[in-house]
């Protein structure tokens, strides 16, 4: 009996070992990792800016994993589908909660799943990093303070105002709006009639009419657009709706009116759909569709070097900004993870405690230190969506510089001004 | 509302209602001979699409080779559909096979997502691009092709129907299955027939309208919907009704966009259309059963 349990012993000592003696040569990450969760719409109507944050998220953990992990412990990004439904979104939410245990969740990828968790996040103390756009989501509500919520697209508000900018250069004052009856369009019909009033931007509206999501003709709207005589037409909404707007305008003679559109059009996809119709819309989106034409800066750099790993594992002119919002949340709790967490994930699988603890201080790190103070020598936190100056009034740290007017023209994304 | 406005409606609604009165046509044909609501009918559709999408731009084809493909392949689809689902459970009730085509519906959205991508793609117009103007109204190439194609359908079916043994056959199966099989006729074959017919009369509409207004994976739900309203206010019955209906649908819905003043609104074009349903159907029950009454 002796015998036999000194050869075990043995055994497993060995087997201990050699896990360890591996570990010096390799550069690959190994251990217990750091949970991060996510949630986004991988199938669903926000399938279309959700499945590029999966991918970028996924490429994300395979490099960081790649080279050593986060303070030598790897990460695993644990994501679950919303299927875009609010509901859903809650419940796996909860999940990653409360048996995945995560440390922190980015997404989800539209504003109504965003809502339906913002009281989960509160009252379980997880930091969200949310890749919705919707304009108020991290202003304080009367039932919730917001201290768990930060988003990192640039809002609706600060894109409407944008376009507005580049409207008055342009000495445009009657437009006419034709918007999707889904969320994204009426928070945009919402944005652009509380801007265009007189105290704001002083436009007028002459014509203002809606169509649905898939839609297939609008030329009946367009033909009322037509006969009010504005100056330009606003479509607000995702693929395939604009495209179908570019075609029919097209169709009815009606392209000698400029056309602009949300940014919900900054696909490639837009561009295939509506082919040579496309050219001459002009949209605000954040810098990545003309990132060749920028000056010099840390932004720009960063923002190459995501598209040549996005397109080398994808496929050529596949990068968008959506895909870059969950690039820049991952980044800041990648970010708060290495520089303020001192905890393994050993500890915080081990004790509830060390877990909300873990959860605060990546909070913390977020709303204190992604900004200037915490990154002075680019004056604030170089991600892909800007630069972002979070404070603990601003959850989402962007302004409207961080937005550029773009062209299409012969297929191709360029500089409108 | 101005002459031109109208006329546009008038214009953008005929060629809707067209594609609703082709997938209309398709649930009439499968109720008619088997009794079952198949609510895979806009799936079918929406693989048209997809696969005349594939055709023409990833293999190459061109555009009337293509459209044969599609279709022969969404008819092989179809009839794959009531072999492995249908006929297998047989035994099941008239509502169970209707739920059991939402799960085909399901599955069939699913394998197209993964395989097309959940954006919405574009075949090419059969013959341009270069609209045609009349009465200050604008038409698109296709949206004629949309309508030529839906009556030579029409018409086709018609033929079918009347002068075909098959056809013939067909309508004995929907006018009594029992009796149909006493006289020879296998019901099995004639339900198998059907569901390859609709599927293909489906694909073929897709195939159509998907140049003209893209098509997407989840596309088939709405069309689905829309062309069982068609079928509906035609009574699942002559296919001159469902035709009918389904334009009138079409119609509907633009001329609501254009008048647009109270209720009539793009936003509520489909309650507008649901709301008229409603109506036809309580006239025509209220009718039915007046006859009941008389007799």
């Amino acid at each position: 009996m002796r015998k036999w349990f000194c050869v075990l012993l043995a055994v497993v000592m060995l087997a201990a070992a050699i896990p360890l003696a591996g570990c010096g040569g390799e550069k690959e990450a190994s251990g217990e990792p750091y949970k991060i969760g996510a949630v986004f719409s991988n199938t669903g109507f926000n399938a279309p800016l959700g499945q590029p944050e999966v991918q970028t998220v996924e490429m994300m953990e395979q490099q960081i994993n790649k080279k050593g992990g986060i303070n030598g412990h790897p990460v695993d990004i644990i994501w679950y589908d919303t299927a875009s439904v609010p509901a859903t979104c809650y419940d796996m939410a909860k999940k990653l909660i409360d048996d995945d245990k995560v440390v922190a969740i980015i997404g989800p990828t539209g504003t109504g799943d965003t809502n339906a968790i913002i009281d989960l996040v509160r009252d379980s103390g997880v930091p969200l990093i949310s890749c919705a756009a919707g304009t108020t989501l991290t202003v304080p509500t009367a039932t919730n303070d917001k201290h768990w919520l930060f988003q990192t697209p640039q809002t609706t508000l600060m894109i409407v105002d944008r376009l507005f900018d580049y409207l008055k250069t342009q000495d445009i004052t009657k437009i006419a709006l034709i918007t999707d009856t889904a969320g994204f369009g009426v928070d945009g019909l919402k944005t652009i009639t509380a801007e265009a009033a007189p105290g704001k931007y002083n436009l007028t509206i002459t014509e203002s009419q809606t169509y649905g999501t898939n839609d297939s003709d609008m030329s009946t709207q367009l033909s009322k657009i037509r006969d009010s005589n504005p100056q330009a037409v606003i479509c607000w909404g995702t693929n395939p709706g604009p495209a179908v707007i570019a075609t029919n305008m097209s169709a009815l003679g009606m392209r000698d009116i400029p056309l602009f559109c949300s940014h919900g059009i900054a696909f490639k996809a837009f561009i295939d759909l509506a082919g040579d119709d496309a050219n001459g819309v002009i949209f605000p989106c954040g810098k990545l569709p003309i990132v060749d034409s920028l000056p010099h800066s840390a932004q720009k750099d960063l923002l190459l070097e995501y598209r040549k790993n996005f397109e080398a594992k994808y496929g050529k002119g596949e990068t968008n900004t959506f895909g870059g919002h969950a690039y820049d949340a991952l980044s800041m709790v990648v970010a708060a993870l290495d520089k303020a967490v001192t905890e393994t994930p050993e500890e915080i699988s081990g004790s509830n405690d060390t877990l909300q603890a873990v959860r605060a201080k990546i909070r913390d790190y977020v709303e204190q230190k992604v900004n200037s103070t915490g990154y002075p020598d680019t004056d604030g936190f170089v991600a892909t969506g800007g630069i972002f100056n979070i404070s603990a009034s601003d959850h989402n740290g962007l302004s409207k510089d961080c937005i550029v007017m773009v062209k299409i023209a012969d297929g191709k994304w360029t500089p409108a001004e | 509302m101005t002459t031109h406005l109208f006329v546009q409606s008038l214009t953008s609604g005929l060629t809707q209602g067209c594609i609703y009165a082709l997938i209309g046509l398709g649930f009439t044909i499968i109720f008619n001979v088997t009794g079952i609501i198949n609510f895979a009918q806009g799936e079918f559709v929406m693989l048209g699409g997809m696969l005349s999408f594939y055709f023409t731009r990833s293999a190459g084809l061109p555009i009337i080779p293509a459209l044969l493909v599609s279709v022969l392949i969404a008819a092989l689809i179809g009839a794959a559909l009531y072999l492995l689902t249908i006929r297998t459970a047989r035994r099941a009730s008239v509502v169970s096979l209707i739920i059991i085509t939402i799960g085909a519906a399901i599955f069939i959205r699913g394998i197209a997502g993964e395989k097309w991508g959940v954006n919405p793609i574009s075949p090419p117009a059969f013959t341009g691009k270069h609209p045609l103007h009349f009465l200050g109204a604008t038409i698109q190439p296709q949206a004629l092709w949309i309508i030529g194609i839906t009556l030579a359908a029409a018409v086709v079916l018609h033929f079918l129907f009347s002068s075909t043994v098959i056809g013939k056959a067909l309508r004995a199966c929907s006018m009594n299955r029992s009796a149909a099989g006493l006289v020879g006729i296998n019901p099995r074959m004639m339900a198998l027939i059907a569901f390859a017919l609709a599927a293909a009369i489906g694909a073929l509409g897709g195939a159509v309208v998907a140049p003209l207004s893209f098509m997407s994976y989840d596309a088939g739900v709405g069309l689905g919907l829309k062309g069982f309203v068609a079928a509906s206010m035609g009574g699942f019955k002559s296919q001159t009704a469902v035709i009918a209906g389904g334009i009138v649908l079409g119609v509907v819905e633009q001329v609501a966009i254009a008048i647009d003043w109270g209720p009539f609104k793009s936003e509520y074009k489909e309650a507008i259309a649901l709301v008229l349903l409603l109506l036809i159907l309580v006239v025509r029950s209220r009718k039915l059963s007046e006859e009941e009454r008389v007799s």
